[in-house]
């Protein structure tokens, strides 16, 4: 049974006031002709959480976003995200940052269906202080505390991969799979963007996503917008500088 | 140059650490780890910057995307050479924003990895130039965690103009490049420094080192990024 979709109809199965989760990372391999579809639709509202990059930035300067969880937003050859940080400079958008290995944890125990995860990043930081819903627990085992990482349960997520099939198994062809795995298994719909369709003949560790992670498979050429999507293509440098030049100041 | 000494002193904060994966953030950090590696320290794990392990002779040896990052350190088998926007005394670190947390001044990066780094394996800085707005009393978002706060290990701080460490418990002068004095450093630093009696100078690069530099940065154009 075919799963593929336009952009329209993935937009049509979204809502307003959600919490959406985003694959990537930084300016790397981000599902960026999604997001200009939510750009371009009535959504507002969105709990966004990605390991952030111009996805973040896009939604911010399109007044997408009510609350953020993230770890960094960065452009990597460009390190600062200038629309992130006007909207966190105006106070436009509420917070959750987060150290990146809590994200991780957040997200595996959404997959897991735990309450949380513990860890020991974050302990001593201000991670904690400007998040007091964190808690930390003890260990049951005579150690010493830990952080209680809460599940970070996203009502959809949207990925970006090399290549899908119709059924929904997706395959990155580029060196690092980020968290994608981990945004599908933790969202309760997950759709996935694809350079094209088909499968390549590749080594099986490279079929990160299958059939039961994924609901909706779009095919997008160029899906990733200017941002980096091995081996396919690399990120646009121009193109995105243009982006940044294009921001107000 | 002052960018050899700043190399060389990233490159010692490496000393000892045998096989485990060294993150230096930026170029210089880099330079330093890859000249430890090519030297002293034969061991250490070095990626092409993205997800790669590469040898000495840059032949791939292993995958470290990011998800196995975490693994490497959770368990300890790391020692990441950050960056500061801001630290203070006790080595806590800020690179998440400056100001009120709420409407920040200044946005910077987030905390990315800095608060789980600072508690579960040895963590050292770079900061390539040393001033009273990055050395300060106290850092507006507790990035990195310092040694009041329950760092693992704070190494070392290595600046454009000297070697810092946290040996006598607070921030100390550990050596200072030939050239820069005290009165300086004082200047250039928001809070009180202990200054041991000599305060050692940072050591010269020795011939090897400086052969393995020359073919790891030709004509010093990454050193020269420091003044």
């Amino acid at each position: 049974m075919s799963c593929v979709l336009s952009h329209e109809a993935v937009i049509a199965e979204l809502w307003s006031g959600m919490t959406l989760g985003i694959g990537g990372w930084g300016s790397r391999r981000k599902p960026m002709s999604l997001v200009q579809a939510i750009v371009d639709s009535s959504l507002e509202d969105l709990t966004v959480v990605s390991y952030g990059g111009p996805d973040v930035g896009m939604l911010c300067a399109a007044g997408k976003v009510r609350k953020l969880v993230f770890g960094f937003v960065s452009l990597d050859s460009i390190p600062l995200e200038p629309n992130f940080r006007r909207a966190r400079q105006s106070g436009a958008i509420e917070v959750m940052e987060l150290d990146e290995g809590m994200f991780l944890q957040g997200l595996r125990a959404a997959a897991w269906n735990l309450p949380f995860l513990p860890t020991r990043a974050g302990l001593g930081s201000d991670v904690l202080s400007t998040n007091p819903q964190l808690k930390t627990v003890r260990d049951p085992y005579g150690g010493s505390d830990v952080v209680a990482m809460p599940a970070l349960h996203l009502d959809a997520s949207i990925v970006h991969m090399n290549r899908a099939d119709e059924s929904g198994n997706a395959q990155y062809l580029g060196p690092d799979p980020y968290m994608d795995d981990w945004f599908c298994l933790a969202a309760k719909r997950a759709y996935v963007s694809c350079e094209r369709l088909g499968l390549e003949p590749s080594s099986p560790h490279r079929l990160l996503l299958n059939s039961a992670m994924v609901h909706g498979v779009v095919v997008a050429p160029g899906g990733a917008g200017f941002t980096q999507c091995l081996p396919d293509y690399s990120r646009d440098e121009a193109a995105q500088r243009a982006y940044v030049k294009g921001v107000k100041r | 140059m002052r960018g050899d000494y700043c190399v060389v002193s990233c490159a010692e904060l490496f000393r000892g650490d045998g096989a485990i994966l060294a993150s230096p953030m930026g170029p210089i950090p880099a330079l330093g780890a890859r000249l430890a590696r090519a030297t002293f320290e034969p061991r250490l794990l070095l990626t092409d910057g993205v997800s790669t392990l590469l040898d000495a002779n840059d032949e791939p040896v292993g995958w470290m995307p990011y998800q196995r990052v975490f693994d490497m350190v959770w368990s300890g088998r790391r020692h990441v050479l950050m960056g500061a926007s801001q630290i203070d005394q006790w080595g806590n670190q800020n690179i998440s924003c400056i100001g009120d947390y709420d409407r920040p001044k200044v946005m910077l990066l987030g905390v990315r990895g800095a608060p789980g780094n600072t508690v579960c394996h040895p963590t050292s800085y770079f900061v390539g130039k040393h001033s009273s707005r990055v050395f300060v009393p106290s850092v507006d978002m507790v990035s990195g965690v310092g040694v009041d706060r329950g760092a693992h290990e704070i190494r070392g701080v290595v600046s454009n103009l000297g070697v810092f460490d946290f040996s006598s418990g607070s921030m100390g002068i550990r050596s200072l490049h030939p050239g820069v004095t005290v009165d300086e450093v004082k200047a250039a630093t928001g809070f009180e420094l202990n200054i041991p009696e000599p305060v050692p100078v940072t050591r010269e690069l020795t011939v090897d080192e400086r052969a393995v530099l020359e073919r790891l940065d030709p004509g010093g154009a990454v050193r020269a990024q420091v003044s």
